[in-house]
This record gives C-alpha cells, structure tokens and sequence, in this order.
C-alpha cells in the first residue's frame, strides 16, 4: 500500500506538532522517521493511523482519502513503544485478538486462526511459547509479541512507534537485523519512528528527518550523511565542528587563510559556517589548503580516539576524531601544533536561526576531497 | 520508642475499634443462642434483611454502571471542567446523611415538589421502597467511581487504542480490554458500596417512616429493637451487620495483598 | 493487498475528528451527568432553593434560636475535637503500621476500616453499650466522674470513632513514599529523632494530615447513626445538629429543617474550601504530597 501525505497540519492547543507535512511512501518501502523529542515524528506515525486526526491536509493510502476511516477501519498494524501487550492474554490470544473481534461474517473460524496464530508466531520465532503470558516473556519477545498481534490482521501498513525504545542495547541490534529481514520477507510497508539516527541509517530504506513538526530532509541514508541539506540535519546525524569562515571566490577562509576550496558556490561571498565531522578531519602537510590547531587533549574511547584541539580563529575547541589504528594517531600529543584539512564538510549561512519550517533548500555547498573513507 | 509506640497504637485501636466490635457479639449471645436465633427468625428481622438485599441489589448496580461509565468519560478524555466533575462526584461524601435524605423528602414528600402529583398517581416514593433506594444511591454515588477514576487514569488509554487498531469496537474494547485491566479495582469498589448500602442508616431513617415489615431495613430495625430496650435482639441483627462489615475487611484486604498492583495506586477515601 | 473490505462511508467525518479516537464520550459522559444531577445535584440544589423560599429573615429566625444554635455548635465543635484526636493518634498508628513488623500486623492493618465498614448504627449501639455506667470502659470512668455516655463527651468518642481511619489511610502513602529518605536524612545530617520528626516528617506529611483531618471532619459533621445512640440526644446539651432535621422534619417543618440543612451545608463547605486553600498552600511551601 503507498501512502501520501498531504500538507497535514496538527495543533495541539497552542503547540504546532505538525506544520505542513508531505511525504510520499512507496509501496513495500521501510520508512525512518527521525528526529528529537518533540519533533512531531510520534504525531505523524500517530496521525497516519488514525490515533490523532490533522487539522489540515490529507492522508492517502493508495490513493483513497482516510479521513472518515476510524482507526479500527483503517486496517494499520501499530507497535506501540511500550507494546500495549493485553495482560490478561496469553501470547496466542494476544496475536488472536485482531481476529476475534472481526465480524462473525468475516471472522475465519478456529481452526484457521489457530494456523494463522501458530504461523505468524514462527515467523516472529516464538513458536512454542503460545501459552505463555505477557508477564513471562524477556523485553524483546514482547516486542515480537507486539508485531505478531500487528501483522495478525495483514495490515496495510506496518506502522511502529520507537520499536526499540524500551530494549537493552544488545537485544536492539539483534532485533534490527532480524526486523530487516522480515521486511525483506514480508514486504508490508512499514514506517518506524526513532530518535536513534543509527537505528534509521541501518534499518531504513529512506530516513525522514524532522524538526519541529516539519520535514528537513528525506532521502536514502547515503543522502541524508553525505549530503545534508540543513544544519540541523549535518548536526543531527553526529558529531558537529562548527568553523565561522569568510567565503570570498570559491575559497573557505578561516582567519585570513585559504583552509579548503569550494566545487561549486551558490553562496554569495561573505561570513558563513563551516560544518564538518570530527571523522572528516584529517592531518596534512604545510603547502597544502589547512588551518593550524594545537592538541589540547587525547581521549581513548573504544575503537575511536578523540583528540580535543583549540585553533586561533575561534573560541569553541575543535573534536577530531579518529580510528585507533589510524597512522596519525601517534601524532596527536597533547601540545602538539599539527595542520588539519577538511575531507568533507557542508557550508550554510552564517547564523541562520533554526527555522520554525524548513525552507525549500537546494542542495547547499558540498565540499569533497575524495571519496568518503568508509572506515574511518 | 519502637515498643511504646505500638502499644499506644494498640490500645488506641483496641479501645476505639476492636472493644465495640467484641461487644457487639457479646450483646448478641449474652442471652444465649436461643435468643439469638429468635431474633433473627423473627418475621419483621426477616422482612428487615430482605429490603436490605433488595436496597443494596438495586443500588449497587446502579452505581457500577455509574462508575465505570463517569471513570471512563474522565479518564479517558480530555475535556474542561473535568477537576469540576469529579469533585461533583465526590460531593455525597461531604453531605449529611440526613441531608441526603432531607432533599428527597422535599421533592417527592407529601409537602414536597412533586408530592401532590406523585400521590394524584398513586405513586408512592418516600415513606416507601424507591425512597429508600434513591437514599441510599445517593450515600454510594461515589465509592466505585473514585476507586476507577485513579486506577484508570494510572492505565491510560494505550491498551484501548491497541485493540481500536485491531479492529475492536468500542464496546469490544471495553468489554475485552479495559475490564480485564480494572477488574479488581472494579470489585474492591463494589465491595466498599455494598458495605455502604447495606449498612447506610441516617439518610434511610429520613426517608423510611419506620414501617415495621415493610419499610424496615436492617439498622433501622436495630434501631427500633435497641428502643425498645430489646438489647439482645437488637445486638442479635447488629451482628449480622457486623459479620457483614468484617467479611468486606477481610475481602478488602485479601484483595489489597493479592491483587495490590491491580487497584488504584493510592488508597483515598 | 485488497482494499475491496473498506468500501468508503462518508459518515460524519465531524466526529471523527474530535479530539480522541477512544470511542464512547458522548454515552459515558451523557450518562454521568444524567445521573449525577437526577440522584445528587438537582435533589441538593432542592435544598438551596427550599432555603431561599424563607427569605434571609426566614432563615436567620430558624437557626438563631437557642437550641438550633446549640445543635450546629455541637456538631461542628465535636467533629473539630474528633478530628483533632484522630489528627495525633492517626500519624502515630499510620507511623506503625508503616514503620514496624509485629504479630497481628495484617488485622490491625485491615481493622482500621472498621469504621468505613461497620454499619453506623452497629457502631452507634456498640458505643453505647461500651461507655455507658455499667459498660466495659464506662464502669472505670464512671467512679472517676468522667461520663461519656449522654454527654457531649460521647459525641466526641463517636466522631473520633468515625473519623480516624481518613487520618491513618490520607497518611500510609505518603509515609510509606518517604520513609527510606527520612531515616537517611536523619543519619546523614546527624539529626536527633526529635528534629528528624519534627523538621523533616512532619513538614513532609502535614499537606496529607490535613486532607486527613479534613475528611474526618466533614464524615463527622453529618454523622448521624453512631451518634444518636450515645449522644442521649438531650436539647441545648447532647442534640446534634442532623438529629434537629429528623426532629423537625417529623414535626412537618420542612422550612426549619431545610434551613438547619442549609446552614450546615454552607459551613462545613466553607471550612472544606478553606483547608483544601490551606493545603494546596502548605504543599507548595513544603512540596509534599496529598
């Protein structure tokens, strides 16, 4: 089932949760809606089944307006965050349930939802543990649970609410692979809300990433981190060094020196910022586009060393970082003046302030030295 | 510290609560079994329980689908003048019994708003059975609704929402999902209007008249019998009020430790 | 997937965009109002309106007199004394219940209820029997020339009766809350036991304490049934004010009782509102909670 989204609007008294939304999914596509806490991404999931209802816009699944469908006629399957598991229902009645209260002319007979049951329970391989009661079961077998129950009634859409939220973090990586890959076997289309940006690059066909009700940017993961569109979305998805250049020819300046050259400008000359990862910033050597910074301090975490370093151009320290086996790693001692060039960063007006919506923004300024180390 | 202060607890509680129960079964047998039993066979004590039961039977229900009907409407929405309602409901707590039989009296009393109408229809309320039930829902309008209002609101509505998706109608859900979830809460309230109902004496005294056999209920025949200086039998029917009362505690507080999780999170009265 | 099952209805999109999707506000809410204002509010408005009908002079002529004077001062006086001794002897049975482990705890837990249980006029006759010359407890106080039984002093013993399981059930949760943070406190900050109960419990529990003494009080104010049998009912002395209605009422003075009614609705939900003020200031001064 394909679904569009119409220039849906929702308040909530004075609070604006959704100002003029649209977006179109595909039939079968695994859908990421990204973003903080209030950004109107629950509301939009919430909005799509028919929990909330817009003020404005409308929705369309498969080209039929669902305005006057109720949420119990819009055949939805929603994975509450917290599962919403009936607890006075073993695993089998929870998954039956959908079934059960079907009309008596549609409802299939018993025979068929005990095979419906039993088969939606291997594919979510729980099988054998039908008798048991939500109370009994581990965190992610209630998730499993939830999205039996869900995919019980063959929904149209497979909508979850932050399906991983309320998981340990190693049961959540499981379940991501195992969740991908019942997509892949099922084929429902299905939109997930998150506010864990590795969650939606990883699990995602497309990420929509929102910010105050309104849609910054939708693309494919690789578009959405290579080639962010608004700095709220480049900070979004990591880690952010902010430089405050002089854009003058094609050339980013910081403090009067040429630190990178530009593609292609769109940007007119003048002050702008400069965003680039710790994981873009690399050492180089003196003749070469750069700036000058001085290690202030080395940090070990995990697979990454983060080196903190300050520069003359600005008051805010710089985070650099890099895999522990990088050649360079040696190199960053606290103290050190070393010469830094940028292999990929976004270059946006200077103190735009966050806007309440988005602006239709082209593709800003992408800056590329090569091709984006995958590893690193 | 810790000894003193429980014996101080102890004998406060003896002394005020546990000593009039004990004495109350002690009236009862003073003068043996055999009295007891005439007592209780007697047809007026007979006619006594029997309009208890019906007054209870009627008013209970009454109040249940009152209840669940008014926690659900707070609960599960959102609307203003919601704090307004439930203080409306908890109003009864805050009345006089004797006020809450007054105010039926000046409506359906022979004097009252629609007496002489009533009387042109030959319909009788006060002084009779309706007026007796209309006095005792209003003493236990509150008992189930302020035991449902927290328990459902400690909920909250992700359970319904669930099975809406599912498909459930509303009455499926609430038949389904809901109910299974405030069940005991459900009945603990049933419990404490029932103890309520049985035992409500002031506002009946207003509105019943005092007609032996036939508008008597059971604490007002205690009540006539203690006038009457028939002590015995008089403790004879209290003790099966109070046999009453200790059955609701003992439910009541098997409920509060088996099912604890399952009622409203803070006990209010 | 087939769409075939959800053949449009255009029913009424209006109430479907109200503002929750669980359905059923209309019929729950219709009902509450419906019955709440045909059993309780349209009833009790009868009184205030029965009450308006004698005028302010009507009104003023009926409570002003002696014995009316003497009943409500009674009734409020009792219930304010009962109210106050469950307010002393409630935290502390609160404070055990909670606080320790000993055998019977579990009955005396449930018997506290005993009084929302016990049919009022069960527990009117019990205290009677208790507190009269020849009872259990009025034979020792009888020789040191206390009498409770048919005295104002019975009235306070059955206000206290009916009152203090508000007290201790307002009280348990809270205490139970804080207990762990106030035996912490104490032994962190070096506090005796008497300024860990008075600086840190009490300021904690008195938001609590004061709904709990509210309850108790407004329950007794219109206490009837485990007052009449002990109070001996004599006018200007042990007549309460909710006897005088009954009294009146039964002499076909539906004026004079309502105006009785009426005065005591008016005072006991003035003092209501005013400690419910009281209250909601203390807990913003002190944070506790009811």
């Amino acid at each position: 089932m394909d679904i569009q989204i119409r220039k849906v609007q929702k308040h909530f008294g004075d609070f604006t949760a959704l100002d003029g939304v649209d977006l179109d999914i595909a039939s079968g596509e695994l859908i990421a809606l990204l973003g903080p806490s209030g950004s109107g991404k629950t509301t939009l999931l919430r909005v799509i089944a028919g929990l909330e209802f817009q003020d404005h816009g409308q929705i369309l699944f498969g080209g039929e307006d669902v305005a006057d469908r109720a949420v119990r006629e819009r055949r939805i399957g929603f994975v509450f965050q917290n599962y919403a598991l009936f607890r006075h229902l073993s695993v089998f009645e929870n998954v039956a349930f959908g079934l059960r209260v079907r009309k008596r002319s549609e409802r299939p007979g018993e025979s068929l939802i005990r095979e419906r049951v039993l088969a939606l329970l291997d594919l979510v391989q729980l099988g054998g543990l039908e008798r048991r009661f939500p109370a009994q079961l581990s965190g992610g077998q209630r998730q499993r649970v939830a999205l039996a129950r869900a995919l019980a009634i063959e929904p149209r859409v497979l909508l979850l609410d932050e399906p991983f939220g309320a998981l340990d973090a190693r049961v959540r990586k499981d379940l991501r692979q195992w969740l991908r890959e019942l997509h892949r076997k099922t084929g429902y289309t299905t939109i997930f809300v998150t506010h864990d940006q590795e969650e939606a690059l990883e699990l995602a066909d497309r990420v929509v990433i929102m910010n105050r009700g309104a849609i910054e940017q939708i693309g494919s993961v690789d578009e959405v981190y290579e080639q962010p569109t608004t700095p709220f979305v480049f900070d979004f998805l990591g880690g952010t060094n902010i430089l405050p250049i002089e854009l003058r020819d094609r050339r980013a300046l910081l403090g009067g020196t040429e630190i990178a050259g530009l593609r292609d400008s769109i940007r007119p000359n003048g002050p702008a910022d400069l965003y680039v990862r710790p994981g873009d910033l690399r050492l180089t050597e003196g003749h070469l586009p750069g700036f000058e910074v001085q290690v202030q301090g080395v940090q070990r975490t995990g697979p990454i060393v983060r080196v903190v370093a300050t520069y003359d151009a600005a008051r805010d320290p710089l985070v650099i970082e890099l895999p522990h086996l990088h050649h360079d790693v040696p190199r960053f001692k606290p103290g050190a003046r070393l010469r830094l060039r940028l292999m990929q960063f976004s270059v946006y007006p200077r103190h735009e302030p966050r806007p309440p919506r988005a602006p239709v923004t082209q593709p800003v300024l992408i800056g590329r030295e090569r091709k984006r180390e995958r590893l690193g | 510290m810790r000894n003193s202060l429980i014996v101080v607890a102890l004998l406060f509680l003896s002394s005020f609560l546990l000593l009039p129960l004990i004495a109350v079964f002690t009236e009862a047998f003073r003068n043996g079994i055999q009295t007891y039993v005439q007592a209780l066979s007697d047809p007026d004590a007979q006619a006594a329980i029997r309009l208890t039961l019906i007054a209870a039977g009627i008013a209970v229900p009454l109040n249940l689908v009152f209840g669940v009907c008014a926690a659900w409407a707070v609960t599960k929405f959102e609307f203003r003048g919601k704090s307004l309602l439930v203080s409306l409901i908890d109003l009864p707590f805050s009345v006089s019994p004797v006020i809450a039989g007054l105010i039926y009296v000046l409506v359906f009393g022979a004097q009252g708003w629609l007496g002489p109408w009533l009387d042109a229809q030959g319909i009788k309320i006060i002084f009779a059975i309706p007026g007796i039930v209309l006095a005792t829902l209003f003493v236990t309008v509150p008992f189930i609704a302020r035991e449902l209002i927290p328990l459902m609101q400690e909920q909250g509505t992700e359970h319904e929402q669930a099975a809406l998706t599912l498909g459930a109608n509303g009455w499926q859900t609430f038949w389904h999902v809901t109910l299974p979830n405030i069940r005991w809460g459900l009945l603990y309230g049933v419990l404490l209007c029932n103890a309520r109902a049985m035992g409500e004496f002031g506002a009946v005294s207003v509105v019943s008249g005092h007609i032996r056999g036939l508008t008597n209920t059971m604490p007002l025949h205690v009540e006539i019998l203690y006038n009457e200086y028939q002590f015995s039998a008089a403790f004879a029917v209290a003790s099966l009020l109070a046999g009453l009362a200790l059955v609701t505690l003992g439910l009541k507080s098997w409920l509060e430790w088996r099912h604890g999780e399952s009622l409203a999170a803070t006990r209010r009265y | 997937m087939t769409t075939t099952l959800w053949l449009p209805t255009p029913a009424a999109s209006a109430r479907r965009r109200s503002r929750s999707v669980i359905p059923g506000f209309g019929l729950t809410m219709g009902f509450t109002i419906l019955y709440l204002s045909l059993i309780v509010l349209i009833p009790l408005a009868g009184v205030f309106f029965k009450a308006a009908g004698l005028g302010w002079q009507g009104l003023w002529d009926v409570v002003s007199s002696a014995r009316v004077l003497a009943a409500l001062k009674l009734s409020f006086g009792a219930a304010l004394i009962g109210a106050g001794i469950n307010a002393v002897f409630g935290p502390l049975v609160a404070w055990v219940v909670v606080r320790y482990e000993f055998p019977g705890k579990r009955v005396l837990d449930a018997i506290i209820d005993l009084p929302f249980a016990l049919p009022t006029a069960v527990a009117g006759i019990a205290l009677t029997s208790l507190y009269a010359g020849n009872g259990w407890i009025g034979q020792y106080l009888e020789p040191m020339g206390i009498k409770v039984a048919f005295t104002p002093l019975g009235v306070i013993v059955a206000c206290t009766f009916i009152g203090l399981p508000f007290v201790v059930r307002t009280l348990q949760p809270v205490l139970e809350d804080a207990e762990k943070e106030f035996e912490e406190a104490a032994a962190s900050l070096g506090a005796d036991r008497w300024q860990t109960i008075t600086r840190v419990i009490l300021p904690a529990i008195l938001p609590a304490l004061l709904t709990g003494f509210a309850l108790a009080f407004a329950r007794a104010v219109g206490e009837y049934g485990s007052i009449i049998f002990i109070a001996g009912n004599l006018p200007m002395i042990s007549e309460i004010a909710p006897l005088l209605i009954i009294i009146k009422l039964e002499e076909f003075d539906y004026g004079g009782a309502t105006a009785v009614a009426a005065t005591m609705l008016v005072l006991s939900f003035a003092l209501l509102l005013a400690i419910n003020l009281l209250q909601a200031w203390t807990r913003r001064r002190h944070g506790g909670r009811s």
